[in-house]
């Protein structure tokens, strides 16, 4: 390269020897902070691989001397979230529910976790908003297949709906009346819950559909279709139809019905996650 | 590399006696030095004279204002700090004397900034670079720096001797004490920064005592390196190269600015041997070359070089040769402030309209002094167009900020409509709404804040938790200076709800103090049921 040495006329620096079109470079030298700086960030990256995981092996890498991990750094990190919440935990798993909302704080963070629990554990069915689609109770509105009160609440999300591994399930099946009554019964009988809160099709219909009612449905959803919670027959004289409100959908679900499970969480949540839920589906605004 | 040992002879030949000075200016344009060069030290000499005396007040007000301000107290009442001016980051809430600010009017700050980008501009094109000259931290905090090293080793000749010396215990000694001075004036700067950020005499306990936030402590240790590092070792290489203002104010600069000049028009032809000549019979001009204003510059610059970027204009090299001027029994002024189009006037004077070279004859009246025909500064000339545009504007930004911090609420509503879900169908067919209501009593008193219901005239209200009955209105009660967040459910009738689609509106009202504001809102019902 040597031969190559050229020194710029204007600046009298030496340039790289090399020539792009008539262009040559200066060869100046760096900045000495620049320099330094280099060989400060060289300096820094020899600690830095030691103490800190960084070289690739064949099947792992090197851990470095402080033994970081960005893992274990999560776990730390979420092991004193949980260590902060325990004892908010340990007092909603103790008290009895209507202490908890009584209690400001309580309420508030059983409300909070109760509604992160809801999302990973509930919204698959009951929706993010808990406001529910066909066949899956909407929780915001006031009307309780189980009862809305804070225990009935409690008791269901515990022990779920038509759950086989849990003794204590709410437990209430309609009868197939497909088997019992005559189409034509059928038919009278829906046109009959229709004019609970509407318009039947055809008056004489629903006319001759108060009996067959009388006979058949009275003894679980009541005389005037008010429902029970304690067999979750719903509620017929209400705005609210979980499987749907037209005369057909009222006469197939007699026919055949169609019956919601949701499984008992007491076992698989614990009780503070449980109450907490039950908290927060209290809060929703149907709360009794 | 180093500076010629000081040789500081007589001049009696010029007339009084003048120290004439072996300093050369360190950075100058004709011989810049190369970026990767080791600096060459200035060691600035001390000046006297008024432009001294008056950085001296502006150094003592402006450090009084620093160090000083997080120890004023102002009494909020109760509810609120009592620091006048505190920047609580974990309320997130800046206060100012009467001023309380919340994040959301971050806007004021914003206003401020221009204000002062603005004033920036109107003090630059009036008097030059009086920013960087007298009030830069980085100006102040170095004049604090030059202090203390004045005072440990002595003005410019010892401190050149000192440095050229080898090191003895002596030297080590004076660098010791020079230095440690120095980390506690920085400690104590980075010190005041945090008091502004918490209440100063328990935190200043915290600190003693080792129980502050870790944050306090490496906020401090962060600007002591920094106010050490530029104050003390960087110096004038801090506004050279660093600083972007030396590059801008060229804009803000015009032919009607006062700028530190050298009126080479009076002063040139100089010559060390003013009586020799006059006796030879030459015209000389008034500067004998004694070198003093390049001795006391702190950028290391020769004024007489012309105006430059180095130039912080501080005008110590005034002070300087003013003091010279009076020995000589001239007039002062041979570096003064003055505005480009005086010293072309004056300069288009001695040289006879350009056509000869500097004469100052011409500018000199019978027997000694200027001639009245040379142009001083006047200070109408600070009033012209370009100042009286950045100062409306300056102060059009000033007063709609005074109007809306006069105007400004101090109680707020904000509403979120519940999105999942968007309507709720209870069993006996009325719909109800969901609502999240921030209310924000911005003061720090307690109130009872009245939320009503504008329109949607069948609907009913409640708020959760409040154990009130479904009305249109009720009253919520706020703790000071802080924000609530209510749940309202908005319930509409079954046979009601055609009036889904009117505007309805939350209003939230003070009745004591008669504020209010209101937020509008929307009412969704089922598709098909209007």
């Amino acid at each position: 390269m040597s031969e190559n040495k050229h020194i710029d006329e204007v600046s009298g620096v030496s340039t790289t020897g090399h020539e792009w079109d008539g262009i040559r470079e200066l060869d100046n030298p760096m900045p000495r902070w620049w320099v330094w700086t280099f060989y400060a960030t060289i300096v820094w990256s020899i600690g830095y691989t030691i103490a800190y995981p960084a070289w690739p092996l064949i099947s792992d890498a090197t851990k470095g001397v402080l033994g970081y991990s960005s893992r274990q750094e999560l776990t730390t990190t979420m092991d004193a979230v949980s260590a902060e919440q325990a004892d908010l935990r340990a007092a909603i798993a103790e008290k009895p529910l209507d202490e908890i909302l009584a209690d400001e704080t309580l309420r508030r963070f059983a409300t909070a976790a109760g509604d992160a629990a809801f999302k990973v554990n509930c919204s698959q069915c009951h929706g993010s908003g808990a406001q529910g689609s066909a066949g899956y109770p909407n929780l915001n509105d006031d009307d309780w297949l189980w009862g809305g009160d804070i225990e009935a609440i409690h008791q269901t999300i515990a022990h779920g709906v038509r759950f086989d591994g849990d003794d204590d399930t709410r437990f209430g099946e309609m009868p197939a009346f497909g088997d019992i009554l005559s189409g034509e019964e059928i038919r009278q009988v829906a046109a009959h819950v229709v004019s609970f809160t509407g318009t039947p099709s055809d008056p004489a219909l629903a006319e001759a559909g108060a009996q067959v009612y009388a006979d058949n449905c009275a003894s679980c959803h009541g005389d005037a279709g008010e429902g029970d919670v304690t067999f979750g027959a719903p509620n017929l004289a209400d705005a609210i139809w979980l499987y749907g409100s037209s005369e057909a959908q009222i006469a197939a679900q007699v026919r055949q019905p169609r019956h919601g499970v949701m499984p008992a969480w007491q076992e698989r949540l614990g009780d503070s996650t449980v109450k907490q839920l039950s908290v927060y589906v209290y809060s929703l605004g149907g709360g009794e | 590399m180093t500076l010629a040992t000081e040789t500081a002879a007589s001049n009696t030949a010029s007339g009084g006696a003048v120290e004439r000075i072996d300093a050369e200016a360190v950075n100058t344009a004709g011989k810049r030095q190369p970026l990767y060069a080791p600096r060459k030290k200035i060691f600035p000499k001390r000046a006297s004279g008024q432009f001294r005396r008056f950085k001296w007040l502006i150094m003592f007000v402006t450090l009084g204002i620093y160090y000083l301000t997080p120890w004023l107290r102002w009494d909020r009442g109760p509810y609120a700090p009592d620091q006048a001016v505190l920047i609580d980051l974990a309320n997130r809430r800046f206060y100012f004397f009467f001023i309380e600010i919340w994040p959301q009017e971050f806007f004021y700050i914003a206003g401020l900034l221009v204000m002062a980008g603005i004033g920036l501009f109107l003090i630059t094109s009036t008097v030059g670079r009086a920013w960087c000259g007298y009030t830069c931290p980085q100006t102040v905090w170095v004049d604090l720096f030059l202090v203390v090293e004045r005072a440990i080793e002595g003005d410019r000749n010892a401190r050149i001797k000192l440095d050229a010396a080898p090191f003895t215990a002596n030297k080590l000694a004076r660098r010791t004490v020079k230095h440690l001075i120095w980390v506690l004036i920085a400690v104590a700067t980075g010190g005041a920064w945090v008091f502004y950020f918490a209440d100063a005499p328990s935190l200043l306990i915290d600190l003693a005592t080792g129980e502050a936030a870790p944050v306090a402590y490496m906020t401090i240790a962060v600007l002591t390196a920094t106010t050490y590092l530029f104050g003390g070792l960087m110096r004038e290489q801090v506004c050279t190269y660093m600083c972007p203002w030396p590059r801008i104010q060229a804009a803000m600069l015009d032919e009607n600015s006062l700028t530190v000049t050298y009126n080479d028009w009076r002063g040139e032809p100089r010559s060390r041997h003013a009586k020799k000549a006059a006796a030879e019979g030459r015209t000389v001009g008034d500067c004998v070359d004694c070198n003093a204003c390049v001795a006391v510059c702190p950028m290391g610059i020769d004024i007489r070089d012309g105006q430059q970027l180095e130039c912080i204009t501080c005008a110590l090299c005034i002070d300087a040769c003013d003091g010279v001027m009076d020995k000589l029994g001239r007039e002062r002024g041979l570096i003064s402030y003055a505005t480009l189009s005086d010293y072309n006037a004056n300069m288009a004077l001695a040289t006879a309209g350009g056509t000869e070279t500097i004469n100052p004859d011409r500018v000199r009246r019978e027997g000694g002094g200027l001639s009245e025909k040379v142009a001083h500064f006047h200070w109408r000339k600070i009033f012209r167009l370009r100042t009286f545009v950045y100062f409306g504007a300056w102060s059009l930004v000033g007063l709609v900020m005074l109007y809306a911090l006069l105007t400004r609420d101090r109680l707020e509503v904000n509403v979120l409509h519940d999105r999942n879900p968007q309507y709720v169908l209870l069993s006996d067919g009325s719909v109800r709404n969901g609502y999240t209501v921030k209310l924000l009593n911005m003061i720090p008193e307690p109130r009872v804040i009245l939320v009503s219901l504008e329109g949607l005239t069948s609907a009913t209200m409640n708020v959760v938790g409040l154990d009130q009955p479904d009305d249109r209105s009720a009253a919520v009660p706020v703790e000071p200076d802080r924000l609530r967040e209510v749940r309202i459910f908005v319930t509409l009738p079954a046979d009601r709800l055609s009036e889904a689609g009117t505007s309805f509106r939350f209003v939230v009202e003070d009745k004591a103090s008669f504020e209010s504001d209101v937020y509008r809102a929307s009412f969704n019902i089922p598709e098909g049921s209007r």
